[in-house]
């Protein structure tokens, strides 16, 4: 009998050996290890409880090798764009020239030749004990290092895209940093998606995606981070992580939607490494059919005065599952601090299932942390009213979807890419008012 | 120098060792062997003089056990537990089965008057309390007394140690005995399954509304013993009964194992209301000996209507490792936790409910108040689930933590899953410090930083207080005080 992990470890392991010598051999290894000593994580590992990466990845597809495609993608945003296909640069879809004065960027290969003591350790930040993480940073093929000089202030946002081509199954693994030096100010568009989505070739490929953005923020420095995960097939897995470390007095200020896609999972670590660092994390996932989306979130406050705000909402559809995992930790030196927690879902089916797991764990007495979270329907009163005033029923249900979800995307500061995710959410329920 | 003096007599004062139970009683016992084996499991059964099915049952517990690794999932630390090092049978020498209480020895009896527990009928019915409460006291590993008894029989309701019912009602121990808790469950629940010496049945008849509070008295004594009772509670339809539960141990260096199981279930609408008040020893203030809390509770609501309510001031023991949870099977069932957990100095809690969604139109509750101080660690973990047939199921969650002083830690770890999109749940944690503000107000007004303290925390933990039979509430309040004292300050 063969034994089917064996064979995803199997695969790993060969995988491991065509990357070792791709820069960074100590630290591959190393990462290697961590992730074979305990392999992809299933249920019975607790950060995995909801959602067994094991099971769904028991043939690891081949690495993503072509990168052919030519193709021209609509500009949904005034930003300046930086394309990944398959895990490869691609100059003729990215704006190199026009980068913003005090921005710079490198490939990771470039970066990892050359890399300086704060790339390494933003690279290698020690806040993310994770198995899926471990293997990104064995297998990873390239990725972007953006480095924000101290005090620059990018007049337009950056929009990093990291796209799977839909024609054959592929595992696609990057790692991306971001290093803004103290008091700069940048905003972040980070998109993940398949080539030609919506497409028969793309649901059915079953794309399989690792992807890590590093980040680190010194003192006063701000970043406005917005995450886009859709487009992915049914039969793809994707784990979309980012790490975040903060310094004093820096602000991330992160919105994100999920459009699930076959198994997805979100997961963010922010450690608050300095005095009054603030990080506010608000998501919306939208999940439909046999998707399922989980949003996985590890806030550490390590220093005094810090503030956390999260704001999630889950929307559920078919048979869709949806997780929302989030942990406030406060440790001992993290006096005064302010962490408040929300998740809210709605289940539009009786075949959808929501798990929350909400998590403080606290170590430090003068602080102030709270969290909530809520599951059910959508109100019947509310439904009642609109319909009483003449809305069809689908119409009424996503005018309070879109309530509902908006609620998350309030704190977006720049106006048009707020009009931009609100629209995607309302297209979202559009489609599935009329399917 | 004398402000020397005057900082050494107050440290002491404020000693954390302040466990008023902690004292042995000195009587002569008789033992098992140290260890665990098929022998001791039938040495045991045979003691019980059980019949034939409920020790096989027992050995094929303890076949399972050896299959099963000891859970490491909760939030609690300590040294691995030689299971061979423990005596699992331990019983006063001079009770066998004794039939009335002029039988008993009277230094178990002089035992539970330091205790504050009366075990003499009459001397309750002459003094000026006028609520009865039937106690079933047990000792190490056997029941030594039961009071009431005829009382109780009158109005049908069977109140006695369960190794009694074992021969008095095989029937309906050998009906509802691990269906609520099967033999499979956990760990520390099977190992209860093979070597549980004793513990209290309680059957309440159809429609009967049992005519006083039960409850049972735990006290474990003997060193190097392991305290494994069972508890047995049935409320047949339209019944109601409320039930307490209170435990001590003496000062023992070393750790000792209390693995308890309690199986409660509630038919058609019945009602069963479970207090407990726990004070088991917690150990020194440098954290060495105390009781290792492992209990796994579970109500049933078998029934339509069905209620089940759990009640819990934890205050003592080392380690406490415990889930009193409900199974909402019956529709329109009700489900209600009230915790109240205190630990201070090195213990560390990890405790909870899980409240289980089956049925349609169920709800359940739950109001959950940590309090962590000294070195400790208090830790609330739940479940609230609803499964695809659990229409309209609700919940409401509640869990507040209070922090006190800087070396301990308050964690909430919530489970919440929903099949049915008509459940609604809800569920609510805060954790804070007491208010400067607060304090200020009830010091200026000429409390002591500790009154203040006790004041506010009284205050904090109300809502759960207020659900405990009065007697127990007085009580419960000024063990809460006990253990907060040498916290502040």
């Amino acid at each position: 009998m063969i034994n089917l992990s064996n064979e995803a470890d199997a695969v790993y392991a060969a995988q491991f050996e065509t990357m070792r010598d791709s820069g960074a051999a100590q630290r591959r290894t190393d990462a290697y290890r961590a992730f074979a000593a305990r392999g992809l994580p299933n249920r019975r590992v607790e950060s995995w409880h909801y959602t067994d990466l094991k099971a769904a990845l028991t043939k690891p597809a081949p690495l993503a090798t072509t990168h052919s495609v030519t193709h021209a993608l609509a500009r949904t945003h005034d930003a300046v764009r930086l394309v990944m296909v398959d895990g490869k640069l691609r100059p003729d879809l990215s704006d190199l020239d026009t980068l913003p004065a005090g921005v710079r960027m490198q490939c990771l290969q470039e970066a990892l030749a050359s890399a300086g003591p704060t790339v390494t350790a933003t690279l290698w930040p020690d806040n993310a004990d994770d198995a899926a993480i471990a293997l990104n940073g064995a297998l990873m093929q390239n990725g972007l290092v953006v480095t924000v000089a101290p005090g620059a202030e990018a007049p337009r946002p950056l929009e990093l895209i990291t796209l799977v081509s839909g024609n054959e199954p592929q595992a696609v693994f990057t790692r991306s940093a971001l290093i803004v030096g103290a008091g700069a100010h940048i905003r972040i568009i980070e998109t993940h998606g398949v080539l030609d989505a919506g497409t028969e070739a793309a649901s059915l490929a079953g794309a399989q995606l690792n992807h890590v953005l590093t980040m680190r923020l010194d003192a006063d420095a701000k970043v406005d981070l917005l995450t886009n995960v859709a487009g992915f097939g049914e039969t793809s897995v994707s784990v979309v992580s980012l790490i975040a470390h903060l310094d004093a007095r820096a602000r991330l200020n992160a919105h994100q939607l999920i459009e699930g896609g076959g198994l997805l999972r979100r997961q963010i670590f922010a450690a608050l490494d300095g005095e009054h660092a603030h990080a506010a994390f608000n998501g919306v996932t939208l999940a439909r059919a046999r998707q399922h989306a989980d949003t996985t979130l590890v806030v550490d406050h390590r220093q005094p005065h810090g503030e956390s705000h999260e704001r999630f909402r889950t929307i559920l559809d078919g048979q869709a599952v949806g997780v929302f995992q989030g942990k406030i930790i406060v440790r001992s030196a993290a006096q005064k601090t302010d962490g408040v927690m929300q998740s809210k879902a709605i289940l539009l089916s009786d075949g959808a299932t929501m798990n929350n797991k909400p998590e403080l764990e606290i170590f430090a007495d003068d602080v102030k942390c709270g969290h909530g979270a809520t599951c059910g329907r959508l109100d019947r009163d509310q439904l009642f009213y609109l319909m009483a005033r003449g809305l069809p029923r689908g119409e009424a249900e996503s005018l309070l979807l879109a309530a509902f979800a908006n609620e998350a995307m309030a704190g977006i500061e720049d106006e048009a890419l707020r009009d931009f995710f609100e629209a995607r959410i309302g297209a979202w329920l559009t489609g599935r008012a009329g399917a | 120098m004398a402000a020397r003096q005057e900082t050494v007599a107050r440290v002491e004062a404020i000693d954390v060792d302040a466990y008023k139970y902690g004292f042995t009683t000195d009587i002569e016992s008789e033992k098992a062997p140290k260890g665990l084996s098929e022998d001791i499991v039938r040495f045991i059964s045979a003691k019980k003089n059980e019949p034939d099915w409920l020790t096989q049952w027992r050995l094929e517990a303890y076949r399972r056990w050896l299959t099963m690794r000891e859970p490491d999932w909760a939030r609690v630390h300590y040294p691995p537990i030689d299971y061979q090092d423990l005596y699992y049978y331990s019983a006063p020498k001079s009770t066998p089965g004794p039939k009335t209480i002029d039988d008993v020895d009277p230094e178990l009896l002089r035992t539970y008057e330091k205790l504050g527990i009366p075990l003499r009928e009459q001397e309750i019915l002459a003094g000026v309390e006028t609520r009865k409460v039937a106690v079933d006291a047990v000792f190490d590993s056997v029941s030594v007394a039961t009071t009431f008894k005829e009382e109780l029989a009158k109005a049908g309701v069977i109140f006695c140690p369960i190794s009694e019912a074992v021969q008095t009602h095989p029937e309906l121990v050998r009906q509802y005995l691990g269906s609520v808790v099967p033999v499979t469950d956990n760990y520390f629940a099977t190992l209860n399954s093979a070597v549980y010496s004793d513990g209290s049945f309680v059957y309440v008849p159809k429609g009967v509304r049992c005519p006083m509070e039960l409850s049972t008295y735990f006290r474990i004594n003997e060193q190097k013993t392991g305290q494994f009772e069972r508890t047995l509670i049935i409320a047949d339809a339209g019944s109601y009964v409320s039930y307490l539960e209170g435990c001590t141990a003496p000062k023992r260096d070393e750790n000792q194992l209390h693995a308890a199981v309690v199986e409660l279930v509630a038919l058609d609408d019945a009602e069963i209301k479970y207090s407990t008040v726990q004070n088991w020893y917690p150990g020194d203030s440098a954290g060495k000996g105390g009781i290792y809390n492992f209990v796994t509770k579970r109500g049933d609501c078998r029934g339509r209507n069905a209620h089940i309510s759990w009640t819990q001031v934890e205050t003592g023991s080392t380690i406490t490792w415990k889930y009193p949870s409900c199974i909402l099977r019956g529709d329109n069932s009700q489900g209600e936790f009230y915790s109240i957990a205190v630990s201070n100095g090195h213990q560390q809690v990890d405790s909870g409910t899980k409240m289980i969604h089956l049925g349609r139109n169920t709800k359940s509750r739950i109001v959950s108040k940590g309090i962590s101080a000294g070195k400790s660690q208090n830790t609330y973990r739940g479940q609230v689930s609803a499964h695809r047939k659990a229409e309209g199921a609700r919940n409401y969650t509640q869990c507040d933590s209070l922090l006190i002083g800087h070396d301990c830690g308050a964690h909430t770890v919530p489970y919440i899953e929903s099949k049915n999109p008509s459940a609604q749940f809800e569920h609510e944690a805060t954790t804070s410090k007491i208010s400067e503000d607060q304090l200020f107000y009830a010091m200026q007004r000429g409390l002591s930083a500790e009154e203040a303290t006790a004041l506010i925390v009284n205050g904090f933990v109300r809502d759960v207080l207020q659900q405990l039979p009065m007697e127990f509430a007085v009580e419960a309040q000024k063990l809460i005080s006990i253990s907060l004292e040498g916290s502040v300050g």
